[in-house]
C-alpha cells in the first residue's frame, strides 16, 4: 500500500532528493563556483520530469487516504511549471552570473519552491494544501532577498515575507473554520460535508477566508499590495519567476479547492470570484498606465491577467477550469518571452527598466523589436496573436456560465490595458532616437523571446494539442 | 485549384511579405528598391489572381462560392467564400493595393518595413471579406489595427502619435462589444459559421435589462454591440472623430488605404451580420440608424467648409458620402442597398484618388494647409485636369460613378422615409459647395505664392497611377449595370430573407399577444 502511495509521489520525492543531494553535493565542494553547473542541471531535471510526467502519467491516482491526488489536471499544471521554472533558470543565470548573484542556494530553493507547488496542485487535503503553499513561499522569500546587500530586494523579500504570512494565517483561519464545521480536512470529506444547495454559514466564512488566502498567493485585487513592490525589488530572473511557475500553482491550487471541495455550491462562491476578477481586470489595467518602470508594469498586466484567468473560475464550469489553464499556459508562455526580453535590456553593462531606454529599438535591433511587438500585442489580447485566443476562450466560459456583465466588464478593461502596451510599441517605434542599449550578450534569452514570439503566431493553428489537454485536466476536477 | 483559390489570393502578400522579413538585409538604395519591386510584383499578382475569382464567379447563384473549410480551434473553422455582396470589396482591394505601393515609391526611411506592413495590410482586409466564421472574421477585422497603427505612427505626420493611439484604442473600444455578441452568438447557436448564422433566428422577445425594457430583445442587444463596431469603422457621427486625425497625420498611402478600403468595412458588415442576422433587431433600431445618418450628412458637410487642411475636409467628406451608404444600407430596399454597395465601391476609387491628389502635391511643397496653395493651374495642368475630374466626381456629376451611388441611395431611401432622403439631399448641394470652393483655392486664381512659383506637374508616373481610377470611375458612372449586375441577385437575396424574416417575427409577437 505504501509503496503504491510512494510510487505516485516518485516525481516530487526525486525532485527533493536531488535538491538536498545537490546541497550536500555543493557545501562540500565548490559553493557558489558550482552555480552555473548547477543552475543548468537543475533547470535539465525540470525538463526531464515534465516529460516523464507528460507521458507516463494516466488515469486518476490517489495517494495517502486521499491526501494526494494525481490526475490529469495536476500533471498539466506539473508539465507547465516545471517547463517554465526550466526556461526562467537557464534564462536568468548569465544575468546572475555577471553581477555575481548566481549563489548556489538559488536553482536548489527554486527546486525546493517547485516541489511545494507540484504538492500544491495535487493538494486534496487542507493539510497538503498548506504544506505545499508553506514549502513554496518560505523558499521563494529567501530567493526574492537573494541579493542580500541590496536594499531594494531586501524590502521585496521583507514584504514579500509579511504579506505571505498573512496571507497564510487567513488562509490557515479558514482551514481550522472549514474543519471544525466539516469535521474532516480531505476535500472529499468537505464536499459531501457542503452537500448541494445550502452551505452552513460556518463553512462559508471559513470558505471566504480560505479564499482570502489563495487570492494573495495569485495577487488578486484586494490582495494585490505586494506584488508591484516585490516585482521591482526583486533581481529580474526572481521576477521572471514570480510570474510564471507561482501564478500558475496558485491558479491551480485555487482550481482544486473550489472544484474538489466546494464544487457542490458553486453559486456560493462565484460572486466572490467574479468580483476578485474585474477588480483585478480593472485595477492592473488602470494603475499601470502611469508606470515607467517595465517591471512594475509587468506586475500590474499579471495583475490584468490573473482577472482574466479568474473570469473562467468564475464561470464555474469545466470549460471554465479548461479556459483558465489555456489561459495560464498562454500568460507563462508570454511572460518568458517578455522577461528574456527584459533581462537583456542593459545600458554599459548595468539593467534598466525604464521603458523610455527602449527608445526606437526597432532600429537597433529589428528581429527583437519585433518578437517583443508581437508580444505585447499577444498581452493586449489583439489578434490574430495566441492571447487573443485565451481571453476568447475565458469569455466564451464566462458567457456560457451566466456572466455576461463579467464579460463586458472583461473586454473593456482590455480596452485600457492595451494603452500601456502600445505605449511600449511607441516608444520602440515611434519614439525619438536615444542612447543605444547594449547588444543582448545571452544566446538563451534570444532563443527564448524568439521562440516565445513565434508560439504567439504559430500557436493560433492548433494551440499545440495544449487545449485537449487542457480539456481532459478540466474533466479530471469535476465530479463525476 | 478552385478550392483553395482564395487562400491563395489572400495570403500571397503574407508570403511576400515573409520573403521581405527574412531575406531583404540593408537600408541602402538597392535593398529599398528591391523591397519596393517585391511589394508591388506581389500586389499585382493578386490583383491577377483575384481576376480569376471574378471570371470564375456566378452572379446568379446567391450563395457562397469558391467556398474553402478546414477545422481549427476551440470547435471554430477557417472558412472563406465570397458571395455577390463581397467579392466587389475583394476586387477593390486588389484594384487599389498596386496603386497605393506604386504610389509609396518616393518612401525613403525604412521602406523594407513599410512595404511590409502594407502587405500584411492587405492580407488582413482581404481576409474580412472572405471570412465566413465569426472569429476569423473578427481576428482579420482587429489584426488589421496593428499594421494601420504602425503605418500612422510610424510614417505619418507631426501629432501623429495622438492619431495612432486614437485610431486604435477608438476602433479597438468599438469591436470588443462586438466580440462580446459573438461569443454570445457562439453559444447560443452552438455555431460560428456565417451562412449557417444568417439562417438561425435569435431570441427577440421583448426583455426588460436592469429594468429597461428592450424590444426585439436579445438581436437588439447583439445588434447594438455589432453597431457599436461597425459604426466606429464606418465612421458614422458621432464616433467619427477618429477619422480626421487618422487621415491627416496618416501618410498618402495610408489615407488611401483607409478611405478606400478600411472604411468599406462597416458598411460590410452591417449587409453581412446586421442586416441578415439580426433583422428584428435592425428593423427596431433603423429610424436612429436614417437620422444618425442624415445628421451626418449635413453636419459633417459644414464642418468639412470650414477646414484649412486639405486631407481633413476630404476626410469629412468622406464621412458625409459613408452617411448615404448607412441611409441606404437601412432603407433595406433592392435600390437602396444596391446604391450603397455602388456607393462605396465608387467612394473607393473617388476619395482614394482625391488623397492621392493631396499626396501629389503635398510631396512637393509639404503642405496641406489650403492658403499655401493657389494658382496651381498655371504651372500643374495635367494634375488641374485629373484633381477637378475627382472633384466632381465627388460631388456627384452625373456621368461618374458617384453620382449613381448617391442617386440610387437616395431613391431608395425616399421610398421608406421621405424626410430623411429630403434632408439627405441637400448634402449633395453642400457637397458640390465645399468641394469646389477647395478647387477654386487650390487650383484657380493666379499664381502668386512665390514658394509655388518652381513647383513642377505631375511626372508620368504619377499620371499612370491616376490613369486605372479616371478609367474606373467613368466605365462605373456610364455603366453602372456592370457593378449591379453582379450584386444584384444576393441582394435580392438578402432583402427576401430580410422581409421574411421581420414577417415571420410579426405574426409571433402577434400570435404571443393573443
Amino acid at each position: 500500500m505504501i509503496q503504491a502511495d510512494l510510487n505516485i509521489i516518485l516525481p516530487e520525492i526525486l525532485l527533493a532528493i536531488y535538491a538536498m543531494l545537490a546541497l550536500l553535493a555543493v557545501v562540500y565542494t565548490g559553493k557558489d563556483k558550482m552555480a552555473p553547473m548547477l543552475t543548468w542541471l537543475t533547470a535539465g531535471v525540470f525538463a526531464i520530469l515534465a516529460v516523464w510526467i507528460g507521458i507516463s502519467g494516466e488515469g486518476e491516482n490517489i495517494a495517502f487516504n486521499g491526501m494526494f491526488h494525481d490526475d490529469a489536471f495536476s500533471r498539466f499544471a506539473k508539465v507547465a511549471m516545471l517547463l517554465a521554472g526550466a526556461a526562467v533558470l537557464v534564462m536568468g543565470a548569465d544575468y546572475m552570473q555577471r553581477r555575481n548573484m548566481l549563489r548556489f542556494e538559488y536553482p536548489i530553493l527554486v527546486a525546493l519552491a517547485m516541489v511545494g507547488m507540484m504538492t500544491m496542485v495535487s493538494a486534496g487535503d487542507l493539510m497538503t494544501l498548506y504544506m505545499g503553499l508553506e514549502l513554496q513561499s518560505l523558499s521563494l522569500y529567501v530567493v526574492a532577498t537573494l541579493r542580500r546587500d541590496g536594499v531594494k530586494s531586501t524590502e521585496a523579500g521583507m514584504k514579500y515575507f509579511l504579506l505571505g504570512a498573512l496571507s497564510s494565517g487567513l488562509l490557515l483561519y479558514g482551514s481550522s473554520l472549514v474543519y471544525g464545521f466539516a469535521g474532516t480536512t480531505t476535500f472529499a470529506g468537505i464536499i459531501d460535508a457542503v452537500g448541494h444547495g445550502h452551505t452552513p454559514l460556518g463553512l462559508l466564512f471559513g470558505l471566504t477566508f480560505v479564499i482570502s488566502g489563495l487570492a494573495f498567493k495569485v495577487s488578486a485585487v484586494p490582495f494585490h499590495m505586494w506584488t508591484p513592490d516585490v516585482y521591482e525589488g526583486a533581481p529580474t530572473p526572481i521576477t521572471a519567476f514570480f510570474a510564471t511557475a507561482p501564478k500558475l500553482a496558485a491558479m491551480g491550487l485555487f482550481a482544486r479547492v473550489l472544484f474538489d471541495a466546494f464544487g457542490g455550491v458553486v453559486g456560493d462562491w462565484q460572486q466572490i470570484i467574479a468580483l476578485l476578477s474585474v477588480l483585478s481586470m480593472f485595477l492592473g489595467a488602470v494603475a499601470a498606465i502611469g508606470q515607467t518602470n517595465i517591471k512594475r508594469l509587468m506586475a500590474y498586466s499579471s495583475i490584468a491577467h490573473m482577472g482574466y484567468a479568474l473570469m473562467g473560475l468564475a464561470a464555474g464550469t469545466a470549460l471554465g477550469v479548461e479556459a483558465m489553464l489555456v489561459y495560464m499556459a498562454i500568460y507563462v508562455t508570454m511572460n518568458v518571452g517578455t522577461f528574456a526580453f527584459i533581462l537583456s535590456m542593459e545600458k554599459d553593462g548595468q539593467p534598466v527598466t525604464d521603458i523610455a531606454s527602449l527608445n526606437m529599438y526597432s532600429k537597433q535591433s529589428s528581429g527583437r523589436a519585433l518578437a517583443l511587438l508581437f508580444l505585447l500585442f499577444s498581452l493586449a489580447g489583439v489578434p490574430p496573436f495566441l492571447g487573443f485566443f485565451g481571453k476568447l476562450y475565458v469569455l466564451r466560459a464566462a458567457y456560457e456560465g451566466g456572466l455576461a456583465w463579467l464579460a463586458i466588464a472583461g473586454v473593456v478593461a482590455s480596452v485600457i490595458g492595451a494603452f500601456y502596451y502600445l505605449r511600449i510599441v511607441f516608444y520602440m517605434y515611434f519614439g525619438e532616437e536615444g542612447d543605444a542599449l547594449d547588444a543582448p550578450r545571452s544566446l538563451v534569452q534570444q532563443v527564448l523571446l524568439m521562440a516565445s514570439a513565434a508560439i504567439m503566431l504559430l500557436g493560433i493553428v492548433n494551440f499545440f494539442g495544449v487545449d485537449a489537454a487542457a480539456q481532459a485536466a478540466a474533466a479530471a476536477l469535476m465530479p463525476h | 485549384m478552385n478550392d483553395s483559390l482564395l487562400s491563395l489570393v489572400t495570403f500571397i502578400p503574407t508570403f511576400a511579405a515573409l520573403i521581405l522579413l527574412v531575406f531583404l538585409r540593408g537600408e541602402d538604395e538597392m535593398a529599398q528598391r528591391n523591397a519596393k519591386r517585391v511589394a508591388l510584383t506581389a500586389t499585382i499578382i493578386t490583383f491577377l489572381m483575384s481576376l480569376f475569382v471574378l471570371a470564375g464567379f456566378d452572379p446568379s447563384d446567391t450563395g457562397f462560392q469558391f467556398v474553402e473549410e478546414r477545422d481549427w480551434l476551440m470547435g471554430l473553422k477557417y472558412k472563406l467564400g465570397v458571395d455577390g455582396i463581397s467579392i466587389l470589396f475583394v476586387m477593390l482591394t486588389t484594384f487599389m493595393m498596386p496603386l497605393v505601393i506604386w504610389a509609396s515609391w518616393d518612401v525613403k526611411s525604412r521602406v523594407k518595413e513599410y512595404m511590409i506592413a502594407f502587405l500584411l495590410l492587405e492580407t488582413l482586409m482581404l481576409g474580412v471579406f472572405m471570412a465566413l466564421d465569426l472569429v476569423l472574421f473578427y481576428l482579420f477585422f482587429e489584426a488589421g489595427l496593428i499594421p494601420m497603427f504602425l503605418i500612422i505612427g510610424i510614417w505619418g505626420g507631426a501629432n501623429r502619435i495622438y492619431a495612432s493611439f486614437k485610431f486604435f484604442l477608438y476602433t479597438f473600444l468599438g469591436s470588443v462589444l462586438m466580440l462580446v455578441a459573438m461569443v454570445a452568438m457562439f453559444v447560443n447557436a452552438g455555431t460560428t459559421d456565417i451562412p449557417t448564422l444568417m439562417a438561425h433566428e435569435f431570441a427577440s422577445e421583448t426583455m426588460s435589462v436592469m429594468g429597461v425594457t428592450i424590444i426585439g430583445g436579445m438581436q437588439t442587444i447583439m445588434f447594438l454591440a455589432f453597431f457599436a463596431s461597425f459604426a466606429v469603422k464606418m465612421p458614422m457621427w458621432p464616433v467619427h472623430t477618429w477619422l480626421p486625425d487618422a487621415h491627416v497625420q496618416a501618410p498618402t498611402a495610408g489615407s488611401v488605404v483607409l478611405a478606400a478600403i478600411l472604411l468599406k468595412m462597416g458598411g460590410y458588415g452591417f449587409l453581412r451580420f446586421s442586416l441578415p442576422m439580426f433583422p428584428i433587431g435592425a428593423e427596431v433600431m433603423t429610424p436612429l440608424v436614417m437620422w444618425m445618418s442624415a445628421i451626418a450628412i449635413v453636419y459633417t458637410s459644414l464642418v468639412a467648409f470650414v477646414q484649412e487642411d486639405m486631407k481633413k475636409l476630404i476626410a469629412y467628406s468622406s464621412v458625409a458620402h459613408m452617411g448615404y451608404v448607412t441611409m441606404g444600407i437601412f432603407a433595406a430596399n433592392q435600390q437602396g442597398i444596391d446604391g450603397a454597395i455602388f456607393q462605396m465601391i465608387s467612394h473607393g476609387f473617388i476619395s482614394g484618388a482625391l488623397f492621392l491628389c493631396v499626396g501629389v502635391i503635398y510631396d512637393r511643397m509639404h503642405t496641406r494647409e489650403i492658403d499655401a496653395y493657389g494658382g496651381l493651374v498655371n504651372r500643374m495642368p495635367a494634375y488641374a485636369l485629373i484633381f477637378m475630374f475627382f472633384t466632381m466626381a465627388n460631388v456627384g456629376l452625373p456621368g461618374t460613378s458617384g453620382f449613381v451611388g448617391e442617386f440610387l441611395t437616395l431613391m431608395g431611401v425616399f421610398q421608406v422615409n421621405t424626410w430623411v432622403a429630403l434632408i439627405a439631399t441637400s448634402g449633395v448641394i453642400l457637397s458640390a459647395a465645399y468641394a469646389l470652393w477647395l478647387y477654386r483655392r487650390v487650383v484657380m486664381g493666379d499664381l502668386i505664392k512665390e514658394s509655388l512659383k518652381t513647383i513642377s506637374d505631375m511626372t508620368s508616373r504619377e499620371k499612370m497611377i491616376f490613369a486605372p481610377l479616371v478609367a474606373m470611375t467613368l466605365i462605373l458612372g456610364v455603366y453602372p449595370s456592370l457593378v449591379t449586375d453582379i450584386i444584384g441577385p444576393s441582394v435580392e437575396n438578402l432583402i427576401s430573407n430580410y422581409d421574411t424574416a421581420l414577417a415571420h417575427g410579426a405574426s409571433a409577437s402577434q400570435s404571443a399577444s393573443h
